[in-house]
């Protein structure tokens, strides 16, 4: 039995196309995957994401418990509402999940998980605050869907469709969120996405969020399914969690060294194990220059400096043209002519630094 | 989903039409063309080639996925629609006008042995 979030019998009412995403029951389209990408770069769209977990860690010195868990260092977050992106990692420096964390208080901090990983970050959450901190509390927020709308008119669409919305949300900078309304965080925005565009991510209460996705579609906002936030995301040039990076490999070697503080003197999961070990591949961007396929994950990779592979591959609709994100070893740099195994031909692809697109604009050519 | 009453279909979701000719025009079905979304490339067979049945021909890409094609009958590729490769999303606008190659067919009487419109309904749960 598929999992359902909340907006499932509206989706349908929509006409979407439905598939089974890691167990749960998801509109993949609503027709043309490629015209959702579009309205998404030029206008705005939107996604339900409430299949992603919105879990609450409330309870005095509750920065100290992140300061410890995240690969990200959380001191960056000073003023509240501010968000940052940050790996959860294993010990041994593998990464256990891609998350975003919205400082609120003090004493009540929001982090955002996936949906394939959620029961498991919970878990390790709470094993963390045992042996850490147990007076914290974690509260996994199933009562809350999530709809992100996203695009250059994203916002306004959204103070068009929910009265009062602006006031609260009109001065948010990007990658901030505001709780609005009440203190528990029913209702929640956030300048932040998954597209490389403007736009806002909403928490509402799950009973809310078929009167907010229908008063977003009446403004224009285009229903938009999983299949163009996976080709957003891949121009955008951002990480699918299981796809470009997990338990397996460490985040120096999945384009998020940015995300990770090894300068500061703070102590966290899993840091011993990546300062032993220097990476010696790298997640790095590819064009496809060949006629003769689409690139995929999985496919093998042809470099001066060793063999590689695609980790997430596809069709650019703003490009035209297919790109990819591959594990390449450290020696490949942009510009280099590499060959990707495409079926029974080698086609060549130039080595790219991510992001392809973003803005309404191509950034590669 | 569009399944015309004229053409005879492959379980492997291609459909296949009689031409006056003796030839037979083959491509994939409007249920396939839903199934993989927006096409972006097609790889035809050369002309020429002698097929076997059930032999992967054709590949068809989508922005999700490769799918291979199968000749649902062995013959000899005597046609290709070319402007395929221009336009991969004629498929998706119209999978019935978007052929993708002609065969000559080795047996005249394969052709029968295929489903028809009715028993293709049923095959993709639409009966």
């Amino acid at each position: 039995m598929l999992k359902q979030t909340p907006l499932n019998a509206t989706h349908r009412a929509f006409g979407a196309r439905m598939v089974d995403f890691g167990g749960w029951d998801m509109p993949v389209n609503y027709g043309s995957q490629i015209d959702e990408h579009h309205a998404v770069r030029s206008d705005a769209g939107m996604f339900d994401v409430s299949h992603m977990r919105a879990v609450d860690l409330t309870g005095a010195r509750a920065r100290d418990l992140l300061r410890y868990a995240l690969a990200n260092n959380v001191d960056k977050l000073q003023a509240p509402g501010k968000a940052l992106y940050s790996c959860l990692l294993a010990r041994d420096g593998g990464v256990l999940d891609d998350l975003i964390v919205y400082f609120l208080r003090e004493d009540f901090f929001r982090i955002v998980v996936n949906a394939g990983t959620a029961d498991k970050d919970i878990a390790w959450f709470r094993r963390l605050i045992s042996e850490r901190a147990p007076h914290l509390k974690l509260t996994p927020r199933d009562d809350l869907a999530m709809i992100a709308v996203q695009g250059p008119n994203a916002r306004a669409k959204v103070w068009q469709a929910l009265p009062g919305s602006e006031v609260a949300s009109a001065g948010l900078k990007p990658f901030n969120g505001t709780a609005t309304g009440d203190v528990a965080g029913e209702s929640f925005v956030a300048r932040t996405g998954y597209t490389g565009e403007d736009g806002f991510e909403v928490m509402v209460p799950a009973t809310r969020a078929e009167e907010v996705w229908r008063a977003l579609a009446a403004v224009g906002v285009k229903p938009c399914g999983l299949g163009a936030r996976d080709t957003l995301r891949l121009e955008a040039g951002m990480n699918l969690y299981g796809q470009d990076m997990d338990e397996t490999v460490s985040p120096l070697v999945s384009g998020l060294a940015w995300t990770v503080d090894l300068t500061s003197p703070r102590d966290f999961v899993g840091k011993a194990a990546l300062l032993a070990t220097p990476p010696a591949r790298q997640l790095t961007g590819l064009l496809l220059l060949d006629a003769g396929g689409v690139l995929r994950a999985h496919q093998i990779v042809h470099t001066a400096h060793g063999e590689g592979e695609i980790t997430s591959g596809s069709f650019s609709p703003t490009l035209g043209k297919s790109i990819a994100l591959a594990r390449l070893p450290a020696g490949v740099a942009p510009g280099d002519i590499v060959h990707v195994v495409v079926r029974d031909k080698r086609l060549a692809a130039r080595v790219v630094k991510p992001p392809f697109a973003r803005n309404g604009k191509a950034l590669i050519s | 989903m569009n399944v015309p009453a004229s053409l005879k279909y492959a379980e492997s979701h291609e459909w296949l039409r009689a031409e006056t000719d003796g030839t037979v025009t083959i491509g994939i079905t409007d249920h396939a063309q839903a199934a993989l979304g927006d096409l972006v490339y097609v790889e035809l067979p050369a002309v020429g080639r002698q097929l076997k049945a059930d032999e992967a021909c054709a590949v068809v890409e989508s922005v999700k996925a490769a799918s291979d094609v199968y000749a649902p009958i062995a013959g000899e590729v005597v046609a290709v629609n070319e402007a395929l490769t221009d336009s991969p999303e004629s498929l998706n606008a119209d999978a019935y006008a978007a052929w993708l190659f002609r065969l000559k067919p080795a047996d005249t009487g394969a052709l029968a042995t295929m489903l028809d419109a009715a028993a293709y309904e049923k095959l993709i749960g639409e009966a």
